[in-house]
C-alpha cells in the first residue's frame, strides 16, 4: 500500500492508534469469575487475555481492571493441572497496553495530489492472618469431607493463591463459601463440567499487605505457564456475574499462522474501506459503532479477527512491534537469547480476536486451532483528503472534483452500512450538497 | 467406481409415489452437484469463506483434466466427469489455503488416488476426504476451518433437507442417519456425564460441518461397505473414532480424520461380510432399494 501511495504522490500518515476498548472501559476481567463478598462491583464486561501457545506449551496472561474493594476481589480459573509456584507470575500491565496499541484497529490517511500536476506528468495511477495448628487441622478435615483438596498455596505478588482439586462441584461451592468467597448464583452447575474433567482450580484473592507494597492502586496481571493438549479458553465461568453482553479481546501469539476458533465461526471484520474524513476526529466512536453493528448482526455468535501479522513488522505501524524482551514477558518462550530488536530466531505471529458474547450465544468454551494461514490482515480504515485547489486551475480540475463528489457519496454510504448510522446525518456532517430528491414522478409531466 | 453419464428415467418405475421421482434425473450425483454448488455459493457469499475464486477455478481445472487423463489412459472414456466435479466441490467447500497451488495439487492427488487405490473395483478413499487429508499432511499452507459454517439453526435445517434428498436418491441413506445418531448419542452422553447445559448438545447438533460430512461425505456409496448391517457398524465406528479424536485427543477436524483412518477397513469388511455392490445407475431404480 505505501508503494502505491508513494507512486501516486500521496503521503501517508498513520493518524491514530486506538488503545481503547469497546465500552470505553479500560481493559478488564478474566476468564474466570469475580467472586465478591458483596454485590457491589461484581461487574465485568470486557476482558483482555494474552494466549501464547506452541506444541502444547501454553502461557496465559490475564489483565485486570477490577474496580471494587480489594478485600472483595477473588478469582476462580479452571486449569488443567496443579500449578507450581514458579508457573505463576505477575505481569506488567504495560504489556497489555503495548500489544493493544500495536494491534488496534487503525486509520490511515492519504492526501490527494494536485490533479493539475498529475495531468502534466501523466505518470500516475493512483487469605491473611496466620492460624493456629489445631484450627488448621480442623479445616483440613472439613476440606476432606467436602471432597476439596488444597493442593498448594502461595503468595505471589499481591495475590494469595490456592490450587484446589475437587471431587464434587457442590463440595467446591461449599468450600468457597465457607472460606469467605461469595459465589454467584449458579456457580456449582457451572463448575461441574470442570470438576468432572478433573481440572484443578486456581483461586486467588488479594493480600492487602503485599498489595500495599506494590505501590500501585491497581491489580497487576496474573500469568500462568502450563502444558496441555487442549488449546482452549474457559470463558463460561466468567458469564456467571455478567449482566449483559461481554467483550473479550484475545491476543494469541503462535509460531506458525493465524489462529481461529474451531467451534464458532471466525470472521474478519470488514476493513480497508474508504471513510469520510470527519472520522479522523471520532474514530473510537466510529469503530465502536462498527463493532456493535457487526456483533449484533452475527447474533453474538461469531468471533472477529481484528489483526493478524508477523510480530516482526507492520504496515502501517500503529505502534512499534513488541521487542523480544516484551515478547518474552508476554510468555513467548521460543525466542532464543540471540533474538535482537530486528527479530531473529522463530517468528511470532499475533492474532487479535475480539468477541462479544452472551450466555446464550456462547454455550461452549472457546476451542482454537492454529492454521497455516499467513496472510496479513488488519482492521484498517482509510481517509482520503481531497485536493483543495481551485476548480478553475486546469482542465483536469472539474473532472477531479466530480469524481471527489462521487467518492464522498460512496464514503457516506460505506460508513452508514458499517455503523448503522443514518446516511443523511453523515452527509450533513460531511457538508455534502443536498442530493436531488430523484422522485420518479418528477420526470413524468415535464 | 461406476461413472455413468446422467440420464433421465423414462417412467420405468412402479413404486408408490414414484411419479415425481421418475420425472427427475436418476443419477443422484446430479443432485449432489447442484446442492454442493448452492452450499458453496452460500458459503462464499454469506459465511465469507476464505476462498479465492482463482483457487476454485484451479481446483476444477486440475480435477477435470486429471479425470480426463486417467479415463483416456485406462480407456474408460465412456465414463463421465460427475464424480470429479463432486470431488472438486468437496475440496472447495473444505480446504483452505493462502496459496494458489494447494487446491489444484489436492485435486490431482484426490482424483488420481481414485484410479490408483482400488480394491475389488471400488476406490478405497473418498476422493475429497483423501485430498484434504493429504493437503493437511503434505502441503504447507493448507488448513481446514471446522467452525466456518457456524451454528445457524436455519442453515442446519437446510443441510438436513438437501442432504436427505441426495442420500435418498443414492439409496444409502442409512449410513448418514446412523452416523448422525451415533455421533449425537456420544455427544449427549458427554453432556450428561459432564453435567453441561443442553445448549452444548444443540450447539453440536447445529454444526454445519457435521451435517455436511454426514450427508455429503460419509454417504459416498462407493467408499462404504456394501452390506447394510456392515454399513451401520461402519458408521458407528467412524463416529466413535471422530469422538475420540476430538474429545480424548483434543484434535481438530475429527470427522475428516476418522473417515480417512476407517476407509482402509472397508475392503476388509466387504470381504468378510459381502453385499451387492453399488451402481449409480441401477440404484436409481426403486426395485433395487437397499442395495443388499
Amino acid at each position: 500500500m505505501p508503494s502505491f501511495a508513494a507512486r501516486a504522490g500521496a503521503w501517508l500518515i498513520v493518524v491514530a492508534v486506538l488503545a481503547f476498548l469497546i465500552g470505553a472501559t479500560p481493559a478488564a476481567a478474566f476468564c474466570g469469575f469475580y467472586v465478591g463478598k458483596a454485590d457491589a462491583g461484581l461487574f465485568n464486561e470486557a476482558s483482555q487475555v494474552i494466549l501464547v501457545r506452541r506444541e502444547g506449551k501454553t502461557v496465559i496472561s490475564m489483565a485486570n481492571d477490577y474496580k471494587g474493594a480489594l478485600t472483595e476481589f477473588a478469582l476462580v480459573v479452571p486449569v488443567p493441572k496443579v500449578l507450581g509456584r514458579d508457573q505463576i507470575h505477575i505481569g506488567d500491565r504495560k504489556l497489555f497496553e503495548r500489544i493493544d496499541a500495536y494491534s488496534a484497529p487503525r486509520l490511515a490517511e492519504y492526501f490527494d495530489p494536485d490533479p493539475c500536476i498529475l495531468m502534466k506528468s501523466r505518470a500516475i495511477g493512483g487469605l491473611n492472618a496466620p492460624m493456629s495448628a489445631s484450627v488448621a487441622k480442623e479445616e483440613a478435615r472439613r476440606d476432606k469431607a467436602l471432597g476439596v483438596i488444597v493442593e498448594a498455596a502461595y503468595t505471589v505478588g499481591e495475590y494469595d493463591i490456592v490450587m484446589l482439586s475437587a471431587k464434587q462441584s457442590d463440595g467446591l461451592e461449599t468450600w468457597l463459601v465457607e472460606n469467605g468467597y461469595r459465589i454467584p448464583k449458579g456457580a456449582s452447575a457451572a463448575l461441574k463440567p470442570y470438576v468432572r474433567q478433573n481440572m484443578k482450580f486456581f483461586v486467588a484473592k488479594v493480600n492487602l499487605k503485599e498489595q500495599a507494597k506494590t505501590g500501585v492502586a491497581y491489580l497487576r496481571p496474573l500469568q500462568f505457564a502450563f502444558e496441555s493438549e487442549k488449546f482452549m479458553l474457559p470463558v463460561r465461568l466468567g458469564m456467571l456475574n455478567a449482566k449483559g453482553p461481554q467483550d473479550l479481546v484475545l491476543y494469541v501469539l503462535t509460531p506458525q499462522g493465524r489462529v481461529e476458533t474451531t467451534n464458532y465461526r471466525t470472521v474478519k471484520l470488514p476493513a480497508n474501506m474508504d471513510l469520510p474524513t470527519f472520522v479522523r476526529g471520532e474514530f473510537p466512536q466510529t469503530y465502536k459503532a462498527l463493532f456493535d453493528t457487526h456483533a449484533a448482526r452475527e447474533d453474538y455468535r461469531a468471533i472477529f479477527t481484528e489483526y493478524f501479522w508477523d510480530m516482526g513488522w507492520c504496515d502501517p505501524c500503529a505502534a512499534d512491534p513488541l521487542t523480544p524482551d516484551e515478547l518474552r514477558q508476554a510468555g513467548v518462550f521460543w525466542l532464543g537469547p540471540q533474538a535482537n530488536a530486528r527479530g531473529g530466531g522463530q517468528p511470532v505471529m499475533l492474532t487479535r480476536l475480539h468477541l462479544r458474547y452472551t450466555r446464550e450465544s456462547l454455550p461452549e468454551d472457546l476451542v482454537f486451532q492454529e492454521t497455516a494461514d499467513r496472510q496479513n490482515f488488519q482492521a484498517r480504515y482509510v481517509l482520503r483528503h481531497p485536493w483543495t485547489g481551485d476548480p478553475a486551475s486546469c482542465s483536469a480540475a472539474p473532472a477531479y472534483f466530480e469524481e471527489v463528489a462521487r467518492r464522498q457519496e460512496r464514503e457516506a454510504a460505506t460508513l452508514a452500512s458499517l455503523t448503522g448510522w443514518d446516511v443523511n446525518a453523515i452527509r450533513a456532517k460531511m457538508a455534502l450538497a443536498p442530493q436531488p430528491a430523484n422522485r420518479w414522478w418528477d420526470v413524468l409531466w415535464k | 467406481m461406476e461413472v455413468t453419464s446422467a440420464h433421465v428415467a423414462t417412467g420405468a418405475t412402479g413404486a408408490p409415489g414414484s411419479r415425481l421421482r421418475a420425472a427427475l434425473p436418476c443419477d443422484a450425483r446430479l443432485y449432489q452437484i447442484a446442492f454442493q454448488a448452492v452450499l458453496l455459493t452460500v458459503g462464499v457469499l454469506v459465511r465469507d469463506f476464505a476462498l479465492d475464486p482463482r483457487q476454485m477455478l484451479l481446483t476444477f481445472a486440475a480435477g477435470l483434466v486429471t479425470q480426463w487423463l486417467w479415463l483416456k489412459a485406462l480407456d474408460l472414456e465412456h465414463k463421465g466427469a460427475l464424480s470429479a466435479l463432486i470431488t472438486c466441490f468437496g475440496l472447495s467447500l473444505l480446504l483452505r489455503s493462502d496459496t494458489l497451488w494447494v487446491h489444484p495439487l489436492a485435486a490431482v492427488i484426490a482424483i488420481s488416488a481414485k484410479f490408483l487405490l482400488r480394491v475389488n473395483g471400488k476406490h478405497v478413499f473418498n476422493p475429497a476426504n483423501l485430498g484434504v487429508i493429504m493437503a493437511l499432511v503434505l502441503l504447507p499452507g493448507a488448513w481446514v476451518s471446522p467452525g466456518q459454517w457456524g451454528n445457524d439453526v436455519a442453515l442446519a435445517g437446510w443441510f438436513v433437507a438437501l442432504g436427505g434428498l441426495v442420500t435418498q436418491r443414492a439409496r444409502r441413506w442409512d449410513i448418514s442417519w446412523v452416523f448422525l445418531a451415533a455421533w449425537l448419542g456420544l455427544v449427549a452422553m458427554r453432556v450428561l456425564w459432564l453435567g453441561q447445559p443442553w445448549t452444548i448438545f444443540l450447539h453440536q447438533f447445529t454444526n454445519g460441518g457435521l451435517l455436511l460430512f454426514a450427508f455429503f461425505m460419509i454417504s459416498d456409496p462407493m467408499t462404504i461397505p456394501n452390506r447394510r448391517s456392515a454399513r451401520i457398524g461402519y458408521a458407528i465406528l467412524v463416529a466413535a473414532l471422530a469422538f475420540a479424536w476430538q474429545f480424548a485427543l483434543f484434535r481438530t477436524s475429527g470427522f475428516l480424520w476418522a473417515l480417512f483412518l476407517a476407509s482402509p477397513l472397508v475392503p476388509l469388511i466387504d470381504w468378510r461380510w459381502p453385499g451387492e455392490k453399488f451402481n449409480w445407475r441401477r440404484e436409481a431404480m426403486p426395485d433395487n432399494a437397499g442395495g443388499r
